[in-house]
């Protein structure tokens, strides 16, 4: 299953500055924990991890827990030398793997 | 022979039991500190450096705004690590640093089950920990619905 993802990247970006960048993923993060109606548990369906890197270099790896809310919103702080693409790859319990891309110009 | 309203105040009492719905295991503070040894191991660990941001009265338990960041810190960052003690699970996430971050600092969204202590340890490349903590009140618990 393929999720909407939204990304935001700054449209003016120095070089060797570090920038924001926000993500948020449209995800229900089903903790595992919630029972249905008739007292069942409803099963685990969480997106596990997440991974940002630019131009292949890392810039951040996050192991998540039930514990982050429905639709999974991320802000974190990136450094650029030279323009280039961001690339964000998240698994689910399914271990389905979606990747997002978003390009960044250095001005 | 017991009076007849005796017979009946024990009955109430033994269906007591079976009428109390068993809550949801939550993690205990003796759970979240053996996870944070675990993860420290025979480093220091030491208060400051690390911030961390969270609303001291949370109306929704659902989605808490939660910021994690390490101001200046003498060697990169690898990793910070967040912990809850009153959630059912006690990890909330860890972070992970690589060359390309600018700043070790995280925003994100958690959910809260009860009022409770919200942990965030970090650990720096030169194998120091630091620590710190939130106490918060939560109106509306996550997780129960």
């Amino acid at each position: 299953m393929t999720v909407r993802v939204l990304i935001n990247v700054p449209k003016l970006i120095r070089a060797n500055q570090p920038f924001d960048v926000k993500v948020l993923i449209s995800h229900p993060m089903e903790p595992g924990q919630r029972r249905d109606q008739m007292g069942k548990i409803i099963p685990r369906d969480i997106i596990n991890s997440f991974s940002c890197a630019l131009d292949g270099e890392k810039v951040l790896d996050i192991e998540m827990f039930p514990a982050i809310a429905a639709n999974p919103f991320l802000s974190f702080s990136v450094v650029a030398e030279k323009s280039g693409t961001l690339t964000m790859t998240f698994t689910d319990d399914d271990g389905v793997t979606q990747t997002e891309t978003a390009s960044v110009t250095v001005t | 022979m017991l009076p007849r309203r005796r017979v009946v105040l024990l009955a109430a009492c033994a269906a007591i039991p079976q009428a109390i719905a068993i809550p949801p295991a939550i993690a205990t503070p003796a759970q979240v500190s053996l996870l944070i040894q675990e993860l420290v191991g025979d480093a220091p660990l030491k208060d400051g450096l690390i911030h961390l941001d969270l609303p001291v009265m949370v109306e929704n338990g659902n989605s808490v705004s939660m910021t994690v960041s390490v101001a200046d810190p003498p060697s990169p960052v690898e990793a910070i690590h967040v912990f809850a003690e009153g959630n059912p699970l006690p990890r909330v996430a860890v972070f992970h640093f690589g060359p390309r971050s600018g700043a070790p600092r995280v925003a994100t969204r958690m959910r809260l089950a009860t009022s409770q202590t919200v942990i965030a340890i970090a650990k720096l490349r030169d194998g120091t920990c630091w620590r710190d903590s939130v106490d918060l009140l939560v109106t509306l618990a996550a997780c129960i619905e």
